[in-house]
């Protein structure tokens, strides 16, 4: 991904920085500048997320994406956060230990590089809530 | 609005066809729609073609325009040509699109192709390409990739509704038990259950044997206005609906994670539509781009309940001779999966069997056929209706 489209998100990708809609009250992650609900009579406003959540599904990948080659196999999932939006990120550590409704909690970690000398991408991860 | 029909098809054969070019592939399909339908060039009002990723595949663009000119509708005639987008829904949006075109009376003879050359790049570039579908910024950058993403749709179904990797292996069995009986498809040869869970795992819980091959092939349709379509052949099929639906482009945006709501609304607009119901129904083409899609599929479109797809599967209700035959052409796994020409191939294969020719694959007395083409993991929907009687 290039630079400038990667450095736009920073906020969220580093902090976990989304948006909530105080005229109907939902939380948006990945950060939404239109309400889903109200449009345009939307107010929306930053939220800075609390970072813990539960894993919804989730899967081992095995043959990676680009860029992710030396991390495979690394476990992907679909998180619900507390504060109700769901996001994909990855878990940390043996993918033996994920399951279905398990609590988790974010951590920030390298994601991946552009190659060998490419940029590298932060962002990120979860980690079991209770490690 | 007219009523439409479908007046003549083809597909060309789907594989690795190394020596063949995009352009040669897409000529091939709609020059033999043409002769099919018995029309020629100067009736032809305009021409819209599926394709999902030109640039990455091929690293052409302007696909609409390459189209017209080597199909030589385009230097003396000067059709109009339209590319359609829209992931793995391409070639279903480009027959939509073609269908309204006939309704509305902007055109009378109208061409809707789809292809895609997929093998002039690298499996890595190719599945790079194809992750494009997906959000680029918030799934491909945590490491998603397509399988991954269906996946996780798996892997939910398992844990909510009892699946088993079996039950998503007999989906692959059936649809290569049926490409083995269509000339075009791009494997002709019949796997086992133990076959497909032996498989190196791509993304826990799929296989590489629960997911649909990377596939050069090309596909079109001629239509015209049904007062008419008798002019032109014996046998015309009829469109009694066409419906399209948008969701989430992400996955873990959607309401439900096992359930495609844009498949479950465009399936809803098109039953509206045609006045009729999933009883009604004689075979379907669904969008079998992993094993658990179909599975998702037979329950979105309403052929059994949410969370039955399994067991609907493992008992044959969805093998020919079963309650409703899907994939007769050996579905996206065993017929191939050239993504932007999908969709029209579903639709051509629909029209040979409602026309009675499908051969030994033949769903026997089939009166409605319906097809449903899904892009990216489920952001849209493109469901359609046929009926060999006006």
């Amino acid at each position: 991904m290039s630079v400038p489209r990667f450095w736009r998100n920073l906020d969220s990708r580093y902090n976990l920085e989304g948006t909530h809609c105080t005229e109907c009250g939902e939380y948006f992650y990945p950060p939404r500048k239109t309400c889903v609900n109200c449009r345009r009579l939307g107010q929306i406003e930053a939220y800075r997320f609390k970072g813990t959540g539960e894993i919804v599904t989730y899967t081992v990948i095995r043959t990676a994406a680009e860029g992710f080659e030396e991390q495979a196999p690394y476990s992907l999932a679909i998180i619900k956060l507390d504060e109700g939006p769901s996001l994909t990120a990855q878990v940390v550590g043996s993918p033996e230990n994920v399951h279905i409704g398990m609590r988790v909690s974010s951590v920030f970690r390298k994601l991946g590089t552009d190659g060998d000398r490419g940029m590298i991408y932060y962002g990120t991860k979860f980690i079991p809530a209770d490690a | 609005m007219r009523d439409v029909a479908i007046i003549g098809v083809k597909n060309t054969k789907f594989g690795e066809l190394w020596e063949r070019s995009l352009r040669d592939i897409v000529v091939e399909a709609g020059i033999g729609a043409i002769e099919d339908a018995g029309v020629g060039g100067k009736d032809i009002d305009a021409l819209y073609v599926g394709n999902m990723s030109g640039g990455r595949f091929v690293d052409q663009e302007h696909i609409g325009a390459l189209i017209a000119d080597y199909s030589g509708l385009s230097r003396n005639l000067h059709v109009p040509a339209t590319r359609v987008e829209a992931a793995c829904a391409s070639g279903g949006l480009a027959l939509r699109q073609a269908i309204m075109t006939v309704a509305s009376g902007y055109g009378d003879i109208v061409v809707a192709a789809g292809a895609e050359k997929m093998t002039d790049v690298g499996s890595e570039e190719a599945s790079s390409a194809l992750a494009a579908a997906a959000d680029r910024e918030w799934e491909g950058m945590a490491g998603a990739t397509f399988p991954g993403l269906y996946a996780m749709i798996a892997k939910l179904h398992m844990h909510r509704y009892g699946t088993t990797s079996e039950q998503l292996a007999e989906v692959a069995v059936k649809n290569h038990r049926n490409g083995c009986l269509n000339p075009i498809a791009q494997y002709r040869n019949e796997i086992t259950v133990d076959q497909v869970l032996n498989s190196i795992l791509v993304a826990d819980p799929l296989h590489v044997f629960d997911c649909s091959p990377i596939t050069d092939g090309a596909s079109a349709l001629v239509l015209a206005p049904a007062e008419v379509a008798h002019e032109y052949t014996d046998t015309p099929i009829y469109i009694k609906a066409t419906a399209q639906a948008s969701d989430t482009i992400a996955l873990h945006d959607r309401r439900d994670i096992t359930t495609l709501d844009a498949s479950v609304m465009a399936a809803k607009r098109a039953y509206d539509m045609a006045k009729m119901g999933p009883e009604d129904i004689d075979l379907v083409e669904v969008h079998d781009c992993f094993t658990i899609a179909e599975i998702c599929a037979v329950e979105d479109l309403g052929f059994t309940e949410k969370g039955k797809g399994g067991i609907f599967t493992e008992e044959g209700e969805t093998a020919i001779g079963g309650r409703i035959p899907v994939n007769t052409s050996g579905g996206l796994k065993a017929c191939g999966h050239p993504v932007g020409a999908t969709g029209i191939k579903q639709a051509v294969e629909i029209v040979t069997q409602l026309r009675g020719e499908a051969g030994k694959r033949q769903v026997e007395g089939a009166e409605y056929g319906m097809t449903h083409n899904v892009g990216g993991s489920g952001a849209t929907a493109v469901v359609h209706i046929f009926s060999r009687e006006r």
